[in-house]
């Protein structure tokens, strides 16, 4: 590389006099500082509008009544909830994700894989707002008719957001699956281990940063993903800490939505509901933060 | 024993196979259930008419709607975030400069969409004053997508091989010639799949849209680019959250069939020049 970097050191320093080559990089230079100004300009409205709220204090952060009609606004209730709705359908989500991916990265025939993989990076985008309509119409009118309750409920979420969870814990998970050196692999099945002891017991555990990675990552995805859920757990107005899957929930982001649609710009709540927004975003960006970390850790190894 | 582990084996592959059925399933399951429903919605007047309350007319202004604010957000996301990826792959010297750069980039993509809506309401609507329009909708959709189409375009510019700008360096073109004739010549399938996968991703969003474009249910399209607009996503979610006749629901499924059509020829698009486009360069 040196004698390239030297080459084109050289060529830069040739053109030199170009001052229009000058005046194209500090062009491009000043545009590439754009995504940093969005984030710069995003993080300072958001705090400087949620203020108000978290001057508050411990009645904002530790409440547990959230009650705009009151002026209660206490969010640990609303968070607790975000949490159970998005751990269950993580966990739904691993159940369905992991065993997909090491099929893919392991036993998959390759016309198979053909097929699925596409299927996975279309499940990625298909527009939430679909999906959370399909729950409503399909998903909650069944758990209504079999096991009872509004159909609105947790389990409803669960499921809703494990469909959408999925394709990132299958895509990630493979890729770490795949990152095991092929040796490890052929040192223990030259051993006599079969196929699958070899994937449980050397690419598995070896795998197990990435794949511990891709769920936190859609752990993250859960929390802040806003439309299909909403449009499945039934928002009650007063939200409460639910005693089973059957009853309805709420959660920070539609929160959010609902309630933005009658805030008074201004008031506390308005303040209140930004103030949503900022707590939501730094859970999900320290859970982007901790599956960073583990990817590059994961690499190093 | 031996027969024990022989069976644990198959039940394993077979619980893998079920896994992954279910993976593909859900998705035929999602994508057939709206075609299946929505088919009987479409009609040349659905497709072409102005709505009219919750249960009449057609839903003209939103595919028009959504089909414009996909546009303003390219026309923001595509010269800033492919001049980004410029800068970053071939100028930016690895300092703390570019690091940050690339760290807020991360950081942009990692925002959950909604946060962005929250955004946009607060800073273009009310702050600059620019309102429920087209222009807050469009821009507020560009800053979603811009981290991602950062992302694309570096990675198509990353695969044209080192050895292509050489040849065009040592035939003595400048180094913005070189960029411009060779690199970006070479790379533009990808950046194109790169800008078709982000406006998947606009066409798709709701909360951003519902906070700064407009209520759904517009009658009209837009006269000017402060104008609210309608969308296909916040007009399915209007309509399956607050319709409770047959007709309303019907509406919303086929608003959500034209929706996922529009998305399906995008991302298929997008894909298609992918695969083709890995395919050329690899084979070189």
């Amino acid at each position: 590389m040196g004698v390239l970097e030297r080459v084109r050191i050289f060529k830069f320093w040739k053109m030199g006099e170009s001052i229009k080559e000058r005046l194209i990089e500090k062009l491009l230079f000043l545009l590439s500082l754009s995504s940093i100004l969005i984030v710069f300009f995003i993080i300072v409205f958001m705090l400087k509008e949620g203020l108000p709220a978290f001057a508050l204090g411990g009645e904002f952060f530790f409440g547990m009544t959230w009650h705009p009609a009151t002026n209660q606004f206490g969010i640990l209730i609303l968070v607790l909830c975000t949490f159970i709705v998005g751990i269950g359908a993580l966990v739904l989500a691993t159940i369905i994700g992991i065993p997909t991916a090491v099929f893919l990265a392991e036993f998959s025939p390759e016309w198979l894989r053909n097929i699925i993989k596409p299927c996975v990076e279309m499940l990625v985008g298909i527009p939430s707002v679909v999906i959370g309509f399909f729950g409503l119409m399909v998903l909650v009118i069944f758990i209504r008719d079999t096991f009872g309750g509004w159909g609105e409920s947790i389990l409803a979420g669960w499921i809703i957001l494990a469909i959408m969870t999925l394709p990132h814990v299958i895509s990630i998970s493979e890729d770490a699956i795949r990152a095991v050196p092929k040796a490890y692999k052929e040192a223990s099945l030259a051993l006599g281990a079969t196929h699958l002891q070899t994937v449980t017991r050397v690419i598995l555990p070896n795998a197990r940063s990435g794949i511990l990675a891709s769920l936190i990552l859609g752990m993250g995805n859960a929390v802040g993903e806003t439309m299909a859920v909403l449009m499945v757990i039934g928002n009650p107005e007063i939200p409460f800490i639910p005693e089973s899957v059957l009853e309805p929930v709420r959660v920070l982001t539609s929160t959010i939505v609902i309630e933005a649609a009658y805030m008074i710009w201004g008031s506390t709540h308005q303040h209140a509901l930004i103030a949503l927004g900022v707590v939501l975003f730094v859970i999900v960006a320290l859970l982007n933060a901790i599956t960073t970390v583990m990817i590059r850790k994961g690499m190093v190894k | 024993m031996t027969g024990n582990k022989k069976i644990t084996e198959k039940l394993v592959m077979i619980g893998m196979y079920v896994a992954a059925f279910i993976t593909v399933a859900a998705l035929f399951t999602v994508v057939g259930y709206v075609y299946v429903k929505g088919i009987g919605a479409i009609s040349l007047d659905f497709l072409l008419d102005y709505p009219y309350r919750l249960e009449f007319g057609g839903i003209f202004p939103q595919i028009v709607g959504t089909i414009y604010l996909a546009a303003v957000c390219l026309l923001f996301a595509v010269p800033l975030g492919v001049a980004s990826a410029i800068y970053l792959s071939e100028y930016a010297p690895d300092n703390m400069i570019t690091g940050t750069v690339r760290f807020f980039v991360e950081c942009l993509a990692g925002i959950p969409s909604i946060v962005i809506g929250l955004f946009g309401l607060i800073f273009l609507v009310h702050y600059l004053g620019l309102g429920i329009s087209l222009l807050s909708g469009g821009l507020t959709l560009g800053f979603m997508i811009l981290p991602w189409t950062i992302r694309a375009s570096e990675e198509a510019i990353k695969a044209v091989p080192g050895s292509y700008r050489e040849a065009s360096l040592a035939l003595g073109a400048s180094k913005w010639q070189t960029i411009r004739n060779v690199v970006l010549k070479n790379a533009y399938p990808g950046i194109i799949s790169g800008i078709l996968l982000g406006c998947g991703k606009a066409i798709g969003d709701t909360a951003i849209v519902l906070f700064t474009a407009g209520s759904g249910l517009e009658w009209f399209l837009p006269m000017a680019i402060t104008d609210p607009v309608g969308s296909l996503t916040v007009y399915t979610y209007i309509l399956a959250t607050q319709a409770h006749t047959e007709a309303g629901i019907l509406r919303a499924f086929g608003a959500s069939l034209v929706l996922l059509t529009m998305f399906f020829m995008v991302t298929v698009t997008a894909l298609y020049l992918r695969n083709r486009y890995v395919r050329r360069m690899s084979g070189w």
